[in-house]
């Protein structure tokens, strides 16, 4: 008798405390760490390093791949230390279409869509960006706005109030955008002082339409 | 003694047992609605910045293309912050006594980064890719708002996996020519699902079957 009462009850104990198993199903819905997993991805901070970035900086004296050769004449402009009147690749009509949207994106800014040196920017006054439809920019080498892009330009003695006029833009413009904008640059110089010659002698009729 | 229950508060008790099992599909409900909506993800929220810095102006006004400053959006599966670098190759002149600049000069010379909030997230376990959107001719409008005409940032859209569906399941509702992703105002043409199914075609965007998959995002 005294068996068969206490394994009824153990039953129904069984059975009252069933609900404790349900709320743990229920909790177990609140994971969140899915939501957040172990991994750190970009501009996650790290508690690890004691700067507290997960993205690290590029470490001194690193080499990027593919770029190991910096003194060829595609990644300096120069040939023998000299600025050569000459670009490393044809130059295509796809080329200059990239040209020009680079141009767009990062030069256009402060130089113009025109490259006057009228802007947005330019109007507050503040900087004084190049105009590339002056004599001395006609003249210099198309590897000039190469070397422009990537060095920049400074200004003044670096002892004492020298300043970086223009910002290198070596991190943010790859090296054949580089020279799809440096010859972007030389098409609007033509642009802006052509004359009836330059147009071929078929398409002449279809001017001033 | 006398019965302190009369013999109808039996009913009492069943109706409170039906009472109390409506009140979990209740509280269920309002939770479920919490949890979607606009308050509980943040939505429309501005996210205050350490650095007062305003898309309104910088893109809005002096037309500063995105790109100027997320280089990598049409790269790379992330669009970067920009380095303070970018910021100081215009406040390295302008505006250089402006006590809203003072943080961006001191990061430029310290080294130590702006730590700017985060305002778009999804969880770690999707996986979202921006330079295939932006490339096969999604704005950035489509996802972000009109984000040239906003001082402050803040999330738009909900980014709920049902969102992201509604524009893979119907790709041409939403594509646009290439040439216009980075214009926050354009309108799509009354004709759009005729010039969307071209352009779907033209650029060649995955099938629905693709991007419908589970592992597209979940990988
Ligand atoms: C933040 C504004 C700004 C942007 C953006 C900018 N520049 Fe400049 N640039 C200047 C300023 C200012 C000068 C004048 C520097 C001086 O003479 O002190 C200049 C000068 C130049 C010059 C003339 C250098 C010389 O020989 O005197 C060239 C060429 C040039 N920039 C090319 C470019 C190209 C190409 C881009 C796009 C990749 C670009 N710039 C983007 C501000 C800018
Ligand atoms: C002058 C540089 C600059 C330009 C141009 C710019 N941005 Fe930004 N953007 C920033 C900075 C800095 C932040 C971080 C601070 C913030 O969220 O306001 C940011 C943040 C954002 C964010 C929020 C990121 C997050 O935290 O989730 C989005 C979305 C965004 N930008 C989209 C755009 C779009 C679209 C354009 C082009 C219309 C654009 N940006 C142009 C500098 C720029
Ligand atoms: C293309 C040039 C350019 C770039 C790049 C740029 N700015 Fe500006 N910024 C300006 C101009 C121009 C103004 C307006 C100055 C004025 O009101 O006359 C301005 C104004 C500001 C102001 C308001 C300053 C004040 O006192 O009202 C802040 C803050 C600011 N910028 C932050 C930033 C940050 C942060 C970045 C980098 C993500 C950045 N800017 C990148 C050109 C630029
Ligand atoms: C298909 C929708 C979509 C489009 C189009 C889109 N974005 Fe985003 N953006 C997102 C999502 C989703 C996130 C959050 C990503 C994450 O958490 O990893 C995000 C995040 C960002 C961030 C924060 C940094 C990051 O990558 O997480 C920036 C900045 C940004 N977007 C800028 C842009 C710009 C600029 C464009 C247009 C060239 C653009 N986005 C187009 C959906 C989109
Ligand atoms: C407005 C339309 C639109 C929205 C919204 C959208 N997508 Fe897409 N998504 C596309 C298109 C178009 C493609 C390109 C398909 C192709 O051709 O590969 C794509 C492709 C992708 C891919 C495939 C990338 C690869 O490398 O194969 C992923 C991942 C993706 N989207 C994730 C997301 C996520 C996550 C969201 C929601 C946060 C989202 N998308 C929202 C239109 C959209
Ligand atoms: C277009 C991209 C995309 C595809 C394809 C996709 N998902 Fe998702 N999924 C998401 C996003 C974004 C979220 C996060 C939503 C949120 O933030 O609540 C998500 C969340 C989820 C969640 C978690 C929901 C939660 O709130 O915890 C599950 C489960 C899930 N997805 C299953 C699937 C399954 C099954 C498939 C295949 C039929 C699938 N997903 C296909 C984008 C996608």
């Amino acid at each position: 008798m005294q068996t068969l009462r206490s394994r009824r009850s153990l039953l129904a104990r069984l059975v009252r405390y069933s609900w404790v198993g349900l709320l743990g199903m229920l909790l177990t819905a609140c994971h969140t760490d899915m939501y957040n997993q172990a991994k750190l991805q970009t501009y996650e901070p790290s508690t690890f390093f004691a700067d507290g970035r997960a993205s690290r900086p590029v470490v001194a004296g690193a080499v990027v791949v593919g770029q190991d050769e910096v003194d060829t004449f595609l990644n300096t402009g120069k040939i023998d230390g000299e600025l050569v009147d000459m670009m490393p690749f044809p130059v295509t009509a796809d080329l200059l279409a990239r040209g020009q949207q680079q141009y767009t994106i990062y030069c256009s800014v402060c130089h113009g869509v025109a490259g006057l040196g009228q802007s947005a920017v330019a109007e507050r006054g503040a900087i004084v960006p190049a105009n590339f439809h002056q004599q001395r920019l006609r003249d210099v080498p198309v590897s000039h706005f190469f070397d422009i892009i990537t060095n920049g330009v400074y200004r003044g003695d670096p002892t004492k109030d020298g300043y970086q006029s223009m910002f290198s833009y070596a991190s943010r413009v790859k090296v054949e955008d580089r020279w799809a904008i440096a010859a972007y640059i030389r098409a609007l110089q033509l642009s802006q002082n052509a004359t009836v010659d330059d147009v071929p002698l078929d398409m002449r009729d279809q001017l001033g339409q | 003694m006398g019965q302190i229950f009369p013999r109808n508060a039996n009913l009492l008790i069943r109706l409170s047992i039906f009472a109390g099992l409506l009140l979990f599909v209740e509280l269920v409900l309002i939770l479920g609605v919490y949890f979607r909506s606009n308050y509980f993800r943040q939505i429309n929220v501005a996210v205050e910045q350490p650095i007062a810095f305003s898309h309104q102006l910088h893109n809005g006004v002096l037309g500063v293309d995105c790109r100027y400053c997320h280089v990598s959006v049409d790269k790379s599966y992330f669009a970067n912050i920009p380095a303070t670098e970018t910021c100081m190759t215009c406040h390295s002149q302008i505006k250089t006594n402006s006590t809203k600049i003072a943080p961006v000069v001191e990061s430029y010379n310290t080294g130590e980064p702006i730590e700017w909030i985060r305002v778009h997230n999804v969880p770690d376990f999707v996986y979202f890719n921006h330079s295939i959107h932006v490339n096969k001719g999604i704005g950035c409008s489509e996802c972000h708002g009109q984000i040239n005409e906003m001082a402050v940032v803040w999330q738009e859209q909900p980014f709920y996996m049902g969102w992201c569906f509604d524009c893979h399941r119907n790709p041409e509702q939403y594509i646009r020519p290439r040439s216009e992703v980075y214009n926050m105002n354009y309108v799509h043409p009354a004709d759009q699902l005729q010039v969307g199914t071209d352009l779907v075609k033209q650029y060649g965007v995955a099938s629905k079957e693709q991007l419908t998959n589970c592992s597209t995002c979940h990988r």
